[in-house]
């Protein structure tokens, strides 16, 4: 089947902007998210967790909380066994410490009782003997040879001498001849940065209610963006058979990458299966900023060429990421990404994954890519401003378009680097006048987008209504652009499709929902099942009629005659094939299995003013415009809230979010009012231009768009303020102190 | 301590309920009514996904203590539609895809709320301020303010 009619196909659904089949439930209430099922029988579990960095567990003494009245299961890391690959390994010991607890908020044990108030009693009444240990908590620290060990024995082998244990891994992309390029220099830049650890801050605390019987068969109710990879991990774990093991995912209050991973599920149906009874863990606020996955810290060395007339002649970065106390891969990620947008002979990029005494990071929306594009872009605009330069300008000149070898390998198909740029420049805001202290800054930004495994069944009913059954939790209006999709190819009305999410025994696998995966590859994987069910519905009508298959075809929700060699007969509606269809064969269905290929990478760029107060060293942003490839937008409003959602949090990380660690190694801001998130009254509107490079590798065009806008705003905003306050700061983020220290140091 | 015996009234139905001294109006709301339209998304007040409303005035619900219930008037996202049909800023909510994931969103409505019937013309700046309090990690806000300034220019046409 081709998958390259795009351009000429006329959309009649796609493209719009209708109600998403979920939105009355969740604007009443009704929606039911992690915390808000309960079972008969309930328990409350609870986890105990270290308030140390680094310290070896000598002895836990549960006995005062097993004889408390309502305690009904302990657990500690000894209940489970060995799981064998140290991938799940590392899960499980991250839920609760094996031998070692390596940072604060670590879980070291649980308990289920029969109240909160007996849960929480019986938490204190456990008695951790911790030896404490030296820890070290910020990443060029921990690759010293004479730094604390997190984990002995995890470093690759490829991971140059000389350095900590804690470097548990090594990569290098690039192509050219680095020396040559910077010999055809003008101007050579080097510089070094520093961007912190920030989280996802989803607003849902990780919740789940677990049920695991005698028999060794298990329910699982959870918040997640994969229930499969839920079930497979807990499975292993808990030495189950995955078809014993059932999760239902809930609605999802925000993921963001947070919730690509298990950090209470094995927990809670081990305190399930020790119990006998149903037992639900919500994890509070405090909890998920200490125990769940921020992003990596990073540092990291950029040094760009450029010639007077700006053609950039070489690029290289270093870059060092910790991302907690298990090996991660996240700095592959940034190597891959940092020099993407630019068209480059010669460009180097090496990167260190380093261990910490910090909780173990998790995905957070294009994973590595908004540190490393940051200082990279941060160093262009420096040599745009040396130069005297237009930015934008300089952008187009380097841009990667089709063709282009990448600085990670692969080489370009149609990509939308140069739309978006044009459009940026075309703009009114790229000129509009600035106040005193105000500062434009830009920044270009990428994402690889991912496809992978994906199972979809599309069944017709037969009052002419069809269902499409997928396995990725809705996180932000997938079920719409799916039912879109589904309507658009079977020709027939948006309100006649119901999307729904199945659980793990309903359905076969469905990868997690990241990547930018699933309007994408979802979607792909619906139109094919659809056009699975036309097949068939052309089939009957083919039969009903007593003509050949191959002669008819479906056009408009109906099938017809291919011509008039074929026969005289109306078209025969999908609702009435539908409603004989149990005489004519029995019910109709369209299936896709697959692995998704052809995601199709995004682009973007991001235009920002701000006003630095040179007396606070606050920075406001003034007005903030989105420039993105999205491939073909199926509901364009929730394209423009992935865009919108994705630039603010690059402007929390840029101006305010950080993790704060003391000298103890105890991270000191573990709670809303002191981690602060962008509120309403921070922000301008965000203003969202929608670009459409059709994907070749979608039926419809599809790119992914969910990642891309968190990685522009990082540099653009450092730009905007170097411009706006007459200071470059080479650390995120950019909170007021550390801007106004900044000017006095320029001052002085 | 003996639990405590309070006479409450929710979303216009009276109601009664046995609590500990210590448990908040949200435990209560959701773990004895089944009322969990309120989120808990921080316990401290910082998020305000836990908004109702207590005789009128908008109120995190974790910071309230279930027995200050007594004899009071509280309104929920739950009470929020009249039957079948929608409250304006519900509708224009869905008509602006100001919601992704849908967490906040039971908590903004009823501050939004709260906000036309003091303040039935607001600018975007007092919008925004209003609900500085109500954490969105998904949208950005741009859709949520533009729902909440269509629905009091609706309604005062209205």
């Amino acid at each position: 089947m081709a998958l390259d009619d795009s351009n000429k196909r006329d959309f009649k659904i796609v493209g719009t902007r209708p109600l998403r089949p979920d939105g009355v439930d969740k604007v009443t209430g009704r929606a039911l998210y992690g915390a808000d099922l309960s079972a008969p029988g309930m328990l409350v579990g609870k986890i105990l967790r270290s308030p140390h960095a680094h310290a070896r567990i000598r002895s836990i003494d549960t006995s005062a909380a097993r004889a408390l009245d309502g305690v009904k299961a302990v657990v500690t890391a000894e209940d489970f066994d060995p799981v064998g690959d140290d991938f799940t390994q590392d899960i499980l010991d991250n839920c609760l410490a094996r031998g070692k607890a390596l940072y604060d908020g670590h879980g070291v044990a649980a308990i289920a009782a029969t109240s909160e108030k007996v849960a929480r009693l019986a938490l204190k009444l456990i008695v951790v003997d911790y030896e404490i240990l030296p820890h070290v908590t910020d990443v060029d620290a921990a690759m010293r040879p004479d730094a604390p060990v997190v984990l002995s024995g995890r470093a690759q082998e490829n991971v140059p001498a000389g350095l900590s244990e804690n470097v548990t891994s090594y990569f290098e992309f690039g192509h050219g001849d680095l020396e040559a390029g910077f010999a055809k220099a003008d101007k050579i830049i080097e510089r070094s940065f520093k961007t912190a650890a920030t989280h996802q801050g989803y607003i849902e605390p990780h919740a789940c209610l677990a049920t695991m019987a005698a028999d060794g068969r298990a329910e699982l109710w959870c918040c997640t963006q994969g229930p499969y990879m839920v079930r497979d991990v807990c499975a292993a774990i808990m030495g189950l058979d995955s078809s014993q093991m059932r999760v239902t995912s809930s609605e999802i209050g925000g993921g963001f990458g947070g919730k690509t991973t298990v950090f209470i599920e094995p927990v809670a149906l081990a305190l399930s299966h020790k119990s006998g009874r149903p037992v639900k863990i919500v994890m509070s606020r405090e909890e998920v900023f200490r125990a769940t996955g921020p992003t990596v810290s990073s540092s990291t060395d950029v040094k760009i060429g450029m010639t007077a007339d700006g053609r950039i002649t070489a690029g290289q970065a270093h870059l060092r990421y910790q991302g907690g106390a298990f090996p991660c891969g996240t700095v592959e990620f940034g190597a891959q990404s940092a020099f993407a947008p630019y068209d480059l002979d010669a460009v180097r990029t090496l990167g260190w994954n380093v261990l910490t005494n910090r909780p173990k990071e998790a995905a957070y929306r294009a994973p590595g890519a908004p540190m490393a594009i940051y200082a990279v872009e941060s160093v262009v605009d420096e040599l745009c401003q040396i130069l005297s330069l237009d930015p934008l300008d300089v952008r187009m000149k380097n841009a990667a378009k089709k063709g282009t070898l990448s600085s990670y390998g692969p080489t370009f198909n149609e990509i939308g680097l140069m739309a978006t740029l044009e459009a940026a420049k075309a703009h009114p805001h790229y000129s509009a006048p600035l106040g005193p202290n105000q500062g434009r800054g830009l920044s270009c930004g990428f994402w690889f987008n991912f496809g992978g495994n994906t199972c979809v069944s599309l069944n017709v009913n037969t009052d002419g209504t069809v269902g499409v059954t997928e396995g990725n939790p809705d996180i932000g209006g997938s079920r719409a652009s799916i039912g879109m999709m589904a309507a658009e190819e079977l020709g027939i009305a948006y309100d006649k499709i119901r999307t729904i999410v199945a659980d793990t025994s309903s359905l076969g696998h469905n990868d997690v929902t990241d990547g930018s995966r699933v309007t994408f590859s979802v979607g792909l994987a619906t139109i094919d099942a659809a056009r699975g069910a036309i097949r068939e519905m052309c089939g009957r009508a083919a039969r009903i009629w007593g003509i050949d298959a191959d002669a008819v075809v479906w056009k408009d929700g109906a099938a017809m005659p291919s011509g008039a060699n074929a026969g005289e007969f109306p078209p025969m509606t999908l609702a009435e094939i539908a409603a004989s269809s149990h005489s004519t064969g029995g019910p109709i269905a369209g299936h896709h299995e697959g692995t998704a290929d052809g995601a199709g990478v995004s682009f973007g760029v991001h235009l920002v003013d701000v006003e630095t107060d040179m007396e606070t060293g606050a920075v406001k942003v003034l007005r903030y415009s989105i420039f993105q490839d999205a491939g073909k937008a199926v509901h364009p409003s929730y394209v423009e809230g992935q865009m919108q959602g994705g630039a603010v949090q690059g402007i929390g990380w840029a101006l305010n979010e950080e993790y704060i660690y003391g000298e103890d190694g105890r991270l000191q801001n573990a709670g809303f009012l002191d981690y602060r998130v962008p509120v309403a009254s921070d922000l301008p509107m965000i203003e969202p231009v929608i670009l459409e490079i059709p994907n070749p590798g979608h039926p419809y065009g599809v790119r992914g768009v969910g990642e891309t806008p968190i990685v522009p705003p990082l540099a653009a905003i450092s730009n905007a303020v170097s411009r706006s306050a007459g200071v470059r700061l080479a650390e995120l983020p950019m909170s007021p102190p550390k801007v106004l220290k900044a000017i006095k140091a320029a001052k002085a | 301590m003996s639990r405590l015996h309070v006479n409450t009234r929710v979303n216009g139905d009276s109601v009664d309920f046995l609590c500990e001294p210590e448990e908040t109006l949200l435990d209560v709301l959701r773990n004895q009514m089944d009322l969990t339209g309120a989120k808990e998304g921080c316990g401290t007040g910082d998020c305000g996904a836990c908004s109702v409303t207590l005789n009128g005035r908008l109120v995190c619900s974790c910071l309230v203590l279930a027995a200050e219930a007594e004899g009071q008037e509280i309104g929920t996202i739950e009470g929020m539609a009249d039957g079948e049909t929608l409250h304006p800023l519900q509708q224009r909510f869905l008509d602006h895809a100001a919601l992704q994931c849908g967490i906040c969103t039971p908590g903004i409505l009823i501050a939004a709320k709260a906000l036309l019937e003091k303040n039935p013309n607001p600018s975007e700046t007092e919008v925004r301020y209003w609900l500085a309090g109500n954490l969105c990690r998904c949208t950005g806000y741009d859709k949520i303010i533009r729902a909440v300034m269509d629905t009091a220019a609706e309604m005062a046409e209205a």
